[in-house]
């Protein structure tokens, strides 16, 4: 509450500053400079670091998994969470690779894919907004059930598939302009999502949800709807991961993508996105992917065992999370 | 009751608490300027004022909640300096809110002896002797609570009395209602003021905080008046009447806050028969027309909240007939309400209406996104230049259209939600508390925006307030609720306060009571 009586009548013209602020941008900025001195770290002690390998292996990596947390982005925005990413990659990736298998068209199995997915969601969506059963609890069930249904689909088995045709096989190894397509597919979800949220009345509705969901209805929004748009697009983005990751791998495991919900959600949570919902935005979740991915492969090249990596990141997880709350409760004094 | 009996044996003309020069200030505001109070032993204080005055901030600094930036307290001769909530409970001072502060699954011996129940041989918790230590307490003090009993299956006047029973029990020795009468019944209310006699000759003190001056004469030996966050004076009682006290609390007469109203009222807009919300509303017949502020008033629990949520579809409620702008029309939603051009103004701005996290622009555009979009896109920049205008034309004071809305002061917010229901542009209004939370000139100014709204823009305002001036100052026709129907119609020449307020109370208690129960 603070006196603003002088400055009230003529507001200033936008400056880049303000513009930039209004973009999220120089929220997300402090995440840039996290990022480069990473890259800085890395490539002083391990220039291996800024091997094109090494890069385009980051790269698309930071791309795999950060397809579902753009979806995941949009759900936290709500205050929600999705819990079920991780098993809706492996439903879709069994039957994809089942399909490919029997030698099915490549055609439907994306289609096949991608409805997997956005159903899976879907049904998320309805049982949550209709069955007001809380998001947290809803998705951990799905994450069960669809862990489960990958299992009985495969038998419990990885399923090979026959050498692919070379367009599904491009999917996950190919290039474009020199990036491997995932990055690409990755880029591509990110800008929709920036401007589905920016410039839509959809995404403006998911941050008036998330800040205060009576007064979303109360004004007027669909608020049940709005919500069962998140899970549905958070789905739909898992069945595309499923097909990227399974291009990728040449396999169908039902173990596919098992804890990638929390990877996507400490990239979200990372980039700046609050849990409790209405704040944060696609900018950031890309720098989280990024920094998640990138302290990963660091820690790769510096030897950490795998165990150790899991301590440290969880680390990383609980100090963005407080940092978060500090930078609250900071603004909520005011 | 040890530390009452040892009491006793001190003066009755003991100072127990004195507060001096008092004072408090928040950005851009002054809370408390050079407050002063005295209370004595077994004294009942009154201190009264018009909402927003002061009250709540010293009240804050006497359960240790906030500190004051200046002035001093000195409890039963020891100064206190920067007292924390729990060394204020040591001190034997005990506030007890509007919020009950218990905790309703328990039972009453539990929240009596909350953190301290009676501990038997290997620290288990030894039931029977912390129910018959409650209801010892209980019988003491002459309350007819069963201990055993679950705090929610109790009235809301039985709640008190355990809230009294336990801060008693904690040897307060001062303690503070606020607004009781806020959740009590007539006859509650008479069985509390048996309490406090009976309490205060035990030597107990009270500061008792109500804007019902017919409590305050009914119970008080002394009343302070508070206004604007200064003390207007402090009297005894007898030197005192209603309107010598009304004309210290408001310290200026209605015309001077209330805006001249240029009467041009037109056509019925919305006409409601019959709705019906089960044990709620009861067939609630209502019209307004362009051009009309109309105000609904009544206790608390009287239905006044509710009815504006029925008539916005938030709520599901059921009217007979429900006719806007002359043509008949189901409103199931909200959404449908703000297509049919009818906004609600919801009373806790915080949890129903901002969007505090976003900004002043998002805030007062989001019920009609069309305005700021083209071709299904949203244009930043025509939301700006909205916003900006919008802004101009409010004076809402804010660095700009970009600034959160957690940033603004009450007034403020409340000045967002007006802009946002103009760019939805609604011309039905519904509002709720248009003024809680709001100092004193920016209430000036919403007063002046309603009244601008209802004379040059021929918009239908319901404006429900607990503010009795407020109804009177501003409506052209005056409803009063009581148990969720309408019990009195008024013009706006022939209200007065004590009519709307009799009505609000109405004649027979019993069914006040009983309502009370049912609200729960």
């Amino acid at each position: 509450m603070t006196d603003h009586a002088a400055r009230s009548a003529s507001p200033p013209a936008p400056t880049l500053l303000s513009r930039l602020r209004r973009l999220g941008a120089l929220r997300a900025s402090g995440l840039i400079w996290v990022l480069l001195l990473m890259i800085i770290v890395a490539v002083i002690y391990k220039p291996t670091f800024i091997n094109p390998s090494n890069l385009v292996s980051v790269a698309r990596q930071t791309a795999l998994f950060g397809i579902v947390a753009i979806g995941m982005t949009m759900v936290i925005l709500t205050a929600g969470i999705d819990l079920s990413v991780g098993s809706i990659v492996a439903v879709a990736g069994v039957v994809c690779a089942t399909m490919l298998d029997a030698g099915m068209p490549i055609w439907s199995v994306v289609i096949v894919g991608l409805l997997i997915g956005a159903t899976l969601g879907a049904i998320n969506g309805i049982v949550i907004v209709i069955g007001r059963v809380p998001p947290f609890i809803m998705t951990l069930g799905m994450m069960v059930i669809g862990r489960g249904l990958a299992m009985t689909i495969s038998g419990g088995h990885p399923v090979h598939f026959r050498e692919a045709a070379e367009s599904f096989a491009w999917l996950g190894q190919g290039f474009l302009l020199g990036l491997p397509v995932p990055v690409w597919v990755f880029l591509l979800v990110a800008a929709s999502a920036f401007f589905v949220l920016r410039y839509t009345p959809f995404g403006r509705n998911i941050y008036a949800v998330g800040s205060n969901p009576e007064a979303a209805r109360l004004s007027g929004i669909n608020v049940g709807a709005t919500i069962f748009g998140v899970y549905l697009i958070s789905g739909f983005l898992a069945g595309l991961t499923a097909l990227v990751m399974i291009s990728r791998l040449t396999v169908g495991e039902p173990v596919l993508a098992t804890g990638l919900e929390l990877e996507a959600i400490a990239m979200t949570v990372i980039g700046g996105t609050s849990l409790f919902g209405g704040e944060g935005g696609v900018i950031g979740t890309i720098l989280g992917a990024a920094i998640v991915t990138v302290l990963a492969n660091m820690l790769n090249l510096f030897g950490v065992s795998p165990f150790t990596q899991q301590i440290v990141k969880g680390f990383i997880i609980v100090a963005a999370v407080l940092f978060e709350t500090y930078r609250r409760n900071r603004n909520s004094a005011k | 009751m040890e530390s009452g009996r040892q009491a006793v044996q001190e003066g009755a003309d003991t100072v127990v608490l004195s507060m001096g020069g008092i004072s408090k200030r928040y950005p851009g505001v002054v809370a408390l300027d050079d407050v002063a109070l005295t209370l004595r032993r077994g004294e009942v204080h009154g201190l009264v004022s018009e909402n927003g005055a002061g009250k709540s901030t010293l009240i804050k600094i006497l359960a240790g909640a906030i500190h004051a930036d200046s002035g001093e307290i000195v409890i039963a001769g020891r100064a206190v300096d920067h007292p924390t909530p729990a060394e204020m409970h040591d001190y034997g001072i005990a506030v007890i809110y509007q919020e009950l502060m218990l905790a309703p699954h328990l039972t009453v011996a539990e929240n009596l002896f909350l953190g301290r129940l009676p501990r038997g041989p290997l620290g288990i918790i030894d039931w029977r002797a912390a129910h018959r230590q409650a209801g010892e307490l209980m019988d003491r003090l002459g309350f007819r609570v069963d201990p055993a009993a679950r705090l929610d299956q109790l009235s809301v006047a039985q709640r008190q009395m355990v809230e009294i029973a336990s801060a008693l029990s904690r040897n307060a020795r001062i303690v503070v209602l606020d607004e009781p009468s806020a959740v009590l019944g007539g006859s509650e209310l008479e069985r509390l003021f048996e309490i406090i006699r009976r309490l205060s000759a035990q030597g107990v003190s009270f500061i008792y905080i109500s804007h019902r001056l017919s409590e305050v004469f009914a119970i008080c030996d002394n009343v302070t008046v508070l206004r604007d966050g200064r003390r207007v004076g402090s009297r005894p009682i007898g030197e005192v009447d209603p309107e010598s006290l009304i004309s210290m609390m408001v310290g200026r007469t209605l015309a001077d806050i209330y805006p001249a109203r240029r009467r041009g009222i037109g056509a019925p807009v919305l006409s409601v028969r019959g709705l019906n919300r089960p044990r709620v509303l009861h067939g609630i017949d209502l019209d307004v027309r362009a051009g009309e502020i109309l105000g609904i008033c009544g206790l608390a629990g009287s239905g006044r909240t509710e009815l504006l949520r029925a008539l916005m579809g938030a709520d599901r409620a059921a009217a007979s007939t429900y006719t806007l702008r002359g043509r008949e029309r189901r409103i199931a939603t909200p959404a449908a309400a703000i297509r049919e051009r009818m906004c609600l103004l919801p009373e806790d701005r915080k949890t129903q209406g901002c969007f505090l996290p976003q900004s002043v622009a998002f805030n007062m555009t989001i019920a009609r996104l069309g305005k700021i979009s083209r071709g299904g896109m949203l244009s930043h920049a025509t939301e700006r230049r909205i916003a900006t205008r919008l802004v101009q034309r409010l004076k809402v004071r804010t660095p700009g259209p970009d600034a959160l809305v957690h940033q603004l002061s009450g007034g403020n917010q409340q000045k967002c939600l007006i802009a946002r229901s103009l760019n939805a542009e609604c011309d039905i209004l519904l509002i709720d508390e248009p003024t809680r939370g709001v100092d004193v000139g920016a209430k000036r100014e919403i007063y002046e925006l309603l009244a601008q709204l209802a004379d040059e823009e021929h918009a239908a305002i319901v404006m429900v307030s607990s503010e009795l001036p407020e109804i009177l100052g501003l409506s052209d026709r005056i409803l009063v609720m009581r148990d969720g129907r309408i019990a009195g119609r008024f013009e706006r020449d022939e209200a007065t306060e004590e009519k709307l307020m009799a009505a609000a109370i109405g004649a027979g208690r019993p069914a006040r009571e009983e309502a009370v129960h049912a609200a729960l």
